[in-house]
């Protein structure tokens, strides 16, 4: 018998809870009971097994009109497997994961709120599932309807005049919105140099200016965490296309000079682009567009609730003031009398960026937003934004003292703490982190925002009670006195999980990124 | 923390070393430590001109990407290969095994503008 | 509302925690005229049964009767119940990106297992964890290729889907990298000859449809000499990766990179979105890819375990010197392709594959026994090009019968002689043989 995942019985021992942490508050989920080991797909052996049902291919019907060097008999090395092997592959591997439907996941900047189950039997009716993309109008009203509907919802939370549906993600409607940018600057005859960005920027924003040909110039915060206008104005000029500003910023701290600085930026003809990644704090309260923002893109997928799927599908529509409108990419969706469709056609929009992916946009991510929407209602919107402000309050609250708080200023939805406190006996935010997967959560963004060293970055969004908040906040404090007590146990964290600390280094110097046949993957 | 007496240093925690007509490049034992494991190495080829104060290449940990910066111009006259499927040589040997390129410098004297041991001690505690 | 947990209890008491004496307190660093003073203006509350009557509606209001006859990039495939069954455990669709690996293991698991598949359907060595979709995945080739060869000019088929050519023109916007397009013959394969004037030092790369946006399969083994040549590298882009069940791996054909979506396994059509787009190259090009990479490596017992690896290209690192912007990409499309190419293993791969063209060899004939003969003569897998007389009269008409007829080609190639009559038709395994019948039929009715 072959053993390719190296587990050996005496592992068990490692599988047991820590010292200290019997009946630990929100103990539970995947990482107790009987966990399964599962090879992958490719290390089955059988050959005649399959887990689907086709129509037969007639006989006299096999491929004889294509050139042979161009065909090929089977994909060598694809697994032969039953359907219920299949499906006890993936649900058995599925229980390695911690999801949102585990348990807490106050993981800053990403906003895993709850998925709601009704926008997922929605998005999978066969009126939206099945249709075809370049169905006739006259077959796809109902899909062309939500989708102007949206993006009139969306323009107005905003407060902006227009939104492009179409980018597939966040990065994705960053890039698009930069485009429209230069597109609105070109028109005016000069595409500008430059973008500017603080330092509490997300990865994404620079990357994005760059994939647009601009340079970037970083902007250092004040020790309040905010941008102040002084240093906007010492960079701005007339070579300045944009400035790229995430309010509330990655520290949850509103950026209060936004409008000081989005006239400075406006006064020498550059435009404000927000990231709109924490449109969770605004929702209903206030509105870029009311603040001198001429440019944001949403995440449907943190702000409406759009699953995350481990990694995508994401969907990054972006809103714009209506002097920017018509550079936004096709398609957009028009109404006509009570018929509504779709503008693909440059002609119709000549000023357009172009297209920036294939298609209309992540249609079946468009169906879940617009019915959480409807779910909320205007009460509902605002609400969401003040219980998401609230709860990270309520954590900041209750751990500031046990964990520092580098920024003193008010945080909205989400607060930055970081591992000074812990330090001191050897703990650090890594091991903090690793410590709170034992205690059944999972652990907030860590190491980020760059400005603050050992950030632990916590947003716990509205979804979640004040029991599950309770919850976390003893595991927290369990951990610092952990920290205080027993270094050495919180260097060993996770213990609980069905894998301890996986080597990131031996992954790094001699990669292995997919199986081969007859290879031994380890 | 090894600082060899006998290598002139940079401010960017790169050492140099006098091997003839040649001037040895790698990493401090200071910098290997603060990189963590390193995982990956760019490095310029033999004949590649470098210029003093500017990037030769890069070296990688598995979160962190830093520049290497030239302690002296001229031209690459050698390059440690077998650096490309032992990386781990930067942290284990960052003044032997772990040397990065050999460098024919077009002016040796751009030598003296560099730290000594002593200057470069001090440079890192201060660092610290 | 059902989402928001907090009794009015609750947020007394946690105002009290935070010493605040109203949630709108909490906004007291909003400056006072930054703030809403009306509710947003979107429809009102509803409650989940009339959720469900309203989006119902809206469902209803697209015609999905019949499986449509549109390919196009976007395919009709029947997808087995199994794969939404699993796609629906919450363990999977309510994670993140899997950058705590401890507790990720399943997304990261099914991410090699995608990354293999990929490798192997492509013939390529190395894949990364997803891309948006075929369209930014081609634009994403391109740039690799410009980074890796140092050469600033693309040649692309004319027969490559024409949507991913205008998202690869749209993202070239501000590179300034030049793009050269190639006709294709009366075959509809690309013009050779034409080809080899195109490439030249300068060219980065040649990109192709495999099988191109024709449905035609292109002669792909001379296309990447041609390419080879002049130092190039050749992309191919795939739309239907269905064929690759058939047709031979780019990769083992000269290809250097393969993108395009594996929409067609596992992911409904959903009016174009979302999808997984793939994007898999030769092993020496692995730190130029964009896009996140899972690898496998040990766990402190010894036991394995997978993880993001090569991180340091991507933006969250190099930020502005990053391989590209993307962060979240299609993981869970990713997944349902993953688990839908396991359910058909090595047999049933290769027999949907013969399956589909053997669809598209009946609808072939039949669309000649109604006189509309194909358009190109060049080999097909399962789309084809007919020149039904006048393709958007066509459209109009079946329309009114609920059926998808097809992709008139004059909207993308309006100067092509035969471009009125030109429509692009697509058979599948959901295509039965009375279907294929009946629409031939009303084609010409």
């Amino acid at each position: 018998m072959t053993n390719p995942t190296g587990w050996k019985p005496s592992m068990e021992q490692d599988a047991r809870p820590g010292p200290g942490l019997d009946g630990a508050p929100g103990a539970g989920g995947a990482t107790r009971g009987l966990v399964h080991e599962e090879q992958l797909l490719f290390e089955r052996g059988s050959t005649g097994r399959c887990g689907v049902s086709l129509p037969k291919v007639p006989p006299g019907q096999e491929p004889k009109d294509l050139p042979k060097e161009l065909v090929r008999e089977g994909v060598d090395g694809l697994p032969e497997i039953s359907e219920l092997e299949v499906i006890r592959h993936f649900t058995r591997i599925s229980s390695w994961n911690h999801g949102i439907d585990t348990g807490f996941y106050p993981l800053g900047s990403c906003t895993m709120k709850y998925n709601p189950k009704s926008s997922e039997a929605l998005a999978r009716l066969p009126g939206f599932a099945n249709v075809h993309p370049l169905a006739p109008a006259e077959l796809c009203q109902g899909a062309l309807e939500l989708m102007w509907h949206l993006e009139r919802a969306l323009s107005e939370i905003a407060g902006l005049d227009a939104t492009a549906l179409s980018p597939a993600a966040g990065a994705h409607g960053e890039l698009c919105g930069l485009m429209v940018i230069r597109a609105h600057h070109e028109s005016k005859g000069n595409p500008r140099r430059r973008v500017l960005l603080p330092d509490t920027a997300h990865g994404t924003n620079p990357a994005s200016a760059a994939l647009n040909g601009y340079e970037v110039q970083q902007l250092a915060s004040n020790p309040d965490g905010r941008l102040h206008p002084e240093a906007v104005r010492a960079a701005m000029t007339e070579d300045v296309a944009a400035i790229m500003l995430t309010n509330p910023n990655t520290l949850g701290i509103f950026e209060t000079h936004i409008r000081e600085i989005a006239d400075i930026v406006h006064a020498k003809g550059g435009l404000v682009y927000a990231d709109g990644a924490n449109m969770n704090a605004l929702l209903g309260v206030a509105r870029p567009g009311d603040m001198g923002v001429d440019v944001i893109q949403y995440n449907l997928h943190k702000t409406f609730a759009t699953p995350h799927g481990g990694g995508g599908p994401g969907s990054g529509p972006v809103a714009v003031k209506a002097s920017l409108a018509p550079f936004l990419p096709l398609p957009v969706v028009v109404k006509e009398g009570d018929a509504y469709r779709l503008v693909t056609d440059p002609r119709e929009r000549p000023r357009s960026v172009g297209r920036l992916r294939e298609f209309w946009g992540n249609f079946a991510m468009f169906v879940r937003a617009w019915a959480l929407i409807r779910e909320y209602g205007p009460e509902g919107v605002a609400q969401t934004g003040k219980l998401a402000v609230l709860n990270a309050n309520y954590v900041r609250a209750r751990l500031a003292g046990t964990f520092n708080l580098p920024y003193e200023t008010d945080s909205l939805h989400e607060v930055v703490f970081d591992d000074k406190l812990q330090k001191a006996n050897g703990v650090t935010t890594m091991d903090v982190a690793k410590r709170l997967i034992d205690h059944g959560f999972h652990p907030p963004t860590i190491y980020f925002p760059l400005v603050v060293a050992g950030a632990l970055m916590i947003e716990p969004t509205e979804t979640e009670s004040k029991e599950t908040l309770d919850r976390f906040v003893a595991a927290m404090q369990a951990i610092a006195e952990e920290a205080k007590a027993d270094p050495d146990a919180l260097h060993a964290a996770p213990t609980r999980p069905f894998r301890a600390r996986l080597d990131e280094t031996r992954a790094a110097r001699k990669p292995v990124l997919r199986w081969r046949p007859g290879m031994k993957v380890e | 923390m090894e600082i060899p007496e006998d290598l002139r240093y940079t401010r960017e925690h790169e050492w140099a070393r006098t091997k003839g007509t040649r001037i040895v490049v790698g990493i401090t034992d200071f910098a290997q430590d603060q990189l963590g494991d390193v995982v990956y190495v760019e490095l310029p080829d033999v004949g590649d001109p470098v210029k003093k104060g500017e990037s030769f290449g890069v070296v990688e940990s598995t979160k962190a990407v830093s520049e290497l910066f030239a302690p002296i111009s001229g031209k690459v006259v050698e390059v440690n290969d077998p650096l490309s499927d032992a990386p781990e040589s930067i942290n284990e040997d960052p003044y032997e095994e772990g040397w990065m390129i050999a460098i024919e410098p077009s002016d040796p004297k751009e030598l003296d503008a560099l730290l000594d041991a002593k200057a470069y001690r001090a440079f890192v505690e201060e660092q610290e | 509302m059902r989402y928001h947990p907090h009794t009015p209890e609750d947020v007394r008491a946690m105002l009290d925690a935070v010493g605040a004496k109203s949630l709108d307190d909490l906004f007291r660093s909003i400056p006072e005229p930054l703030r809403l003073k009306r509710p947003v203006d979107v429809p009102p509350a509803l409650d989940e049964i009339a959720l469900f009557a309203e989006l119902g509606r809206l469902a209803a209001r697209n015609d999905v009767s019949h499986p449509p006859f549109a390919g196009a990039g976007c395919y009709p495939h029947h997808v087995p119940p199994a794969v939404d069954q699993l796609l629906l455990r919450g363990e999977f669709f309510t994670a993140y990106t899997p950058y705590q690996p401890e507790v990720s293991q399943g997304t990261l698991q099914a991410l090699f297992e995608w990354q293999t598949f990929v490798c192997l359907l492509t013939g390529l060595d190395v894949s990364n964890a997803s891309m948006y979709d075929g369209a930014t995945a081609t634009a994403e080739a391109a740039l690799m290729a410009t980074r890796v060869t140092g050469r600033k000019q693309l040649v692309v088929s004319a027969a490559l889907h024409p949507e991913y050519r205008k998202v690869l023109a749209t993202y070239l916007r501000s590179t300034h990298d030049e793009l050269a397009v190639v006709p294709f013959g009366a075959d509809g394969r690309i013009d050779l000859a034409a080809l080899e004037k195109a490439v030249g030092p300068d060219t980065a790369c040649v990109i192709v449809g495999w099988p191109n946006f024709l449905g035609v399969v292109e002669p792909l083994p001379e296309i990447a000499r041609i390419a080879k040549r002049a130092g190039a590298l050749t992309v191919t882009a795939t739309a239907e990766a269905v064929s690759l069940g058939l047709l031979q791996a780019p990769g083992a054909l000269g290809a250097d990179v393969a993108v395009g979506t594996f929409q067609s396994f596992g992911n409904p059509m959903s009016f174009g979105g979302p999808a997984p787009g793939f994007f898999a190259t030769r092993e020496a090009n692995v730190r130029q890819m964009p896009g996140r990479i899972c690898g496998a490596t040990l766990d402190k017992h010894g036991r394995r375990g997978f993880v993001l690896t090569l991180s340091t290209r991507e933006q969250h690192i190099r930020r502005e010197k990053a391989t590209s912007n993307i962060c979240t990409n299609s993981g869970l499309c990713a997944l349902a392709a993953t688990i839908h190419l396991a359910l058909l293993g090595r047999a049933g791969l290769a027999q949907l594959a013969r399956l589909n063209h053997a669809r598209a060899r009946l609808l072939r004939a039949a669309m000649e026994r109604a006189g509309c003969p194909p358009v190109f003569s060049g080999p097909f897998f399962n789309e084809q090009v007919f020149d039904v007389g006048d393709a958007e009269a066509v459209v109009a008409r079946l329309a009114k019968r609920g059926l998808v007829a097809g992709a008139p080609l004059a909207r993308w190639y309006p100067e092509h002689p035969k471009a009125k009559g030109a429509l692009l038709c697509v058979a599948t395994e959901l295509h039965g043989e009375e279907l294929i019948d009946l629409f031939a039929r009303s084609v010409r009715a």
